[in-house]
């Protein structure tokens, strides 16, 4: 029994210096994150996830926007995308923390009406970024691409690059029901002049926007129509993974791969010829810009409404005419990642 | 002493303090209350009684898995299907109860019954072929997230008749907000601690997940044992659908992709053995509190999410060393 009570006070020991060493960690991440403080203001932003560049580059631009505002940003993330339950949470937390404003990039687009609903119920300024909520005025305002034009705009560059050609068209979507890529590929389709069904389209795969996904899906596609010339992509990792299954059957010649994001990957892989245009989007503006609402709300009382559009650019080395676009060097120059 | 050892609860040691020492519990309930002092101290705004509130609303959901997973470890078995259950038992609540016009209740009740299901699905795979826990419900994990999505379209189903949520609903008490569903989730807790502690159908879970063998020599019926535990953890999981649904308000196919692991961390954390036969349901609790207690106080101190998972790991490792270390002590 002695060496018993001696183990336990041991694991008491081991639990205790557990719980110092995770405080510890917390002391050194908070000492990273602070410094960004001012007035009191604290302004929220939750993106979908905290690893994919995009959001990586929405949080920069957030906080230099805090700094030059004089607020303080307190950021948190979903666990994947698609975690309504993380955002949620979040967003709980951050109404406690006394938050003037929260910017949100939502993961599921009516999942999380109900939580916003809440904090606005509480004298929360919410803003969407980059995707809207289901109903849209769930939030006070949007701040976005309009992604109906980014895809029209590389449905146009691909209908010109194509010049009359018989087109087998492949599109690499997102996943169903979510409304950034159903903009997208509508968007597409619209600019590239065909209906939803028509034969031309000859596979369309799922990709969640990843590129693991997007080359197996691209492989598939291949499997069921060796004659694909035109794919559309949900966005560039999409992209580069059609490009390497296009690759690996020695046809990345003589396929068009048009995609949207203009990520600084992505927008690298225009210049090198894997992808032939891209819409690029830019996530630092609609996160600079939202912070700026919830500092001007928290100044003056005016909460920003409706929605901003934050510009799309079609970036392609090998222009066609009739179509506005801009060369890699200016891509890369605003890419973002 | 025989060379298995006895559940820690049965060593009856000398005084009340050597008894609480080694009960698994109390190294996580040191942790937490350090936490809690901690984030009292660095934040203005944890220590209060909404927040409080809020940190058990925010781990029901996962804290009602990890009872049904505590279940099912403490006989050494795991279930990495909980997650992928409740989101299909949610999306049978939501759909049949919005959509094909049930009875609210009906649609609870159905839904109980899916999860249930699944869950005697597992056991009787477990027990009668046998298999291993770990490959069969990672099967069933993907076959509930696939059903999940097939049955729901990918859609998410809103516009739910009200009792479907009205778990999520807050009543007073003082100052402070409390929905109705944390306290369905510590009725639990409490519910399955006093069966695991003061029943015989208690004694012979702990005797299972300690030696199946010697539990069945003992007369244990360990294969109705365990076929019932596992239906009966998918129950609470049914119950954790409707948790899930009256806290978002709406039927979401994505969610409880990762509460699985979630429901694990928090059985681990709260000094039950991934090892059987060992542990404490309460224990659960305090470990799916130390959880929701760092992410919410992080949060207050504006600290970036990824701290969390971080730290998070780091409690795992280390809780998992704790238990390893006094369990070789202990023969």
């Amino acid at each position: 029994m002695l060496r018993r009570s001696r183990s336990a006070f041991a694991s008491i020991g081991f639990t205790a210096l557990a719980a110092v060493s995770a405080l510890t960690l917390t002391a050194c991440g908070s000492g990273a994150q602070g410094g960004s403080g001012g007035n009191g203001v604290k302004v929220g932003l939750i993106t979908k996830t905290d690893t994919n560049p995009f959001f990586v580059k929405m949080k920069e631009g957030a906080e230099q926007a805090a700094k030059d505002n004089g607020v303080e940003l307190v950021s948190a993330a979903g666990k994947f995308d698609g975690d309504n339950a993380g955002q949620v949470t979040a967003i709980e937390n951050m109404v406690n923390s006394g938050v003037k404003g929260i910017l949100i990039t939502p993961n599921d687009s009516k999942a999380i009406v109900p939580a916003l609903e809440k904090a606005r119920a509480k004298g929360v300024l919410v803003i969407a970024l980059d995707s809207p909520t289901d109903p849209q005025d769930a939030t006070d305002a949007l701040f976005a691409t309009d992604n109906v034009k980014a895809g029209e705009l590389i449905g146009q560059y691909a209908k010109a690059a194509m010049a009359g050609k018989e087109a087998k068209i492949a599109t690499l979507d997102l996943a169903p029901g979510v409304a950034v890529g159903v903009q997208r590929h509508q968007g597409f389709l619209k600019g590239f002049g065909v209906a939803e069904g028509d034969p031309s389209i000859v596979c369309m795969q799922d990709t969640g926007g990843d590129q693991a996904k997007g080359q197996t899906a691209m492989e598939n596609c291949l499997q069921k129509s060796a004659d694909i010339n035109v794919v559309y992509t949900i966005n560039e990792p999409a992209a580069l993974g059609a490009y390497t299954a296009l690759k690996a059957k020695g046809l990345e010649k003589k396929v068009l791969v048009v995609s949207v994001d203009g990520g600084c990957t992505g927008t690298k892989a225009v210049k090198e010829g894997k992808i032939a245009a891209t819409s690029q989007q830019y996530p630092l503006q609609m996160a600079s810009q939202g912070v700026k609402a919830v500092a001007d709300f928290a100044k003056n009382g005016k909460k920003a409404s409706g929605y901003t559009d934050t510009g799309v650019t079609l970036v392609t080395d090998a222009a066609k005419t009739g179509v506005d676009s801009k060369d890699t060097a200016y891509g890369l120059e605003k890419c973002w990642g | 002493m025989t060379a298995t050892p006895l559940p820690y609860e049965q060593l009856k040691g000398p005084t009340t303090v050597r008894r609480l020492l080694t009960t698994p519990t109390t190294g996580p309930l040191v942790a937490l209350l350090l936490a809690c002092v901690f984030f009292s101290l660095t934040t203005e705004q944890f220590l209060s009684g909404g927040n409080f509130s809020l940190i058990v609303q925010q781990v029901m959901v996962v804290g009602t898995l990890a009872i049904g997973q505590t279940l099912i470890i403490l006989t050494a078995g795991i279930d990495l299907s909980c997650g992928a259950v409740m989101a299909f038992g949610s999306i049978v609540i939501a759909k049949t109860a919005a959509e094909s016009g049930l009875p609210p209740l009906v649609a609870i009740a159905l839904g109980l019954a899916v999860c249930a299901g699944f869950g005697l699905v597992n056991g009787l795979l477990v027990q009668l072929i046998p298999l291993p826990p770990f490959i069969v419900t990672l099967g069933m994990l993907n076959v509930a997230f696939a059903l999940t999505h097939i049955y729901s379209a990918e859609q998410t189903i809103t516009n739910l008749p009200g009792p479907l949520t009205a778990l999520g609903e807050t009543f007073p008490l003082g100052n402070t907000d409390i929905t109705y569903g944390s306290l369905v989730t510590i009725a639990l807790f409490l519910v399955f601690a006093y069966a695991l502690s003061s029943t015989s159908w208690g004694r012979h879970v702990y005797a299972l997940g300690n030696s199946p063998e010697a539990a069945r020599l003992n007369g244990i019926r360990t294969s109705r044992l365990t076929i019932g535990l596992y239906t009966l953890a998918g129950a609470v999981y049914g119950i954790a659908a409707l948790l899930l649904i009256s806290r978002t308000g709406v039927g979401d196919p994505q969610a409880g992709q990762t509460d699985n692991l979630d429901s694990i961390t928090a059985v681990v954390l709260g000094g039950t053995s991934l090892f059987g036969g060992r542990g404490a349901v309460l224990g659960t609790f305090i470990g799916v509190l130390i959880v929701g207690v760092f992410r919410n106080g992080l949060q207050l101190m504006g600290v970036a999410s990824i701290y969390q998972t971080l730290i998070t790991g780091v409690l795992v490792i280390l809780a998992v060393t704790v238990d390893q270390i006094s369990r070789k002590k202990a023969r």
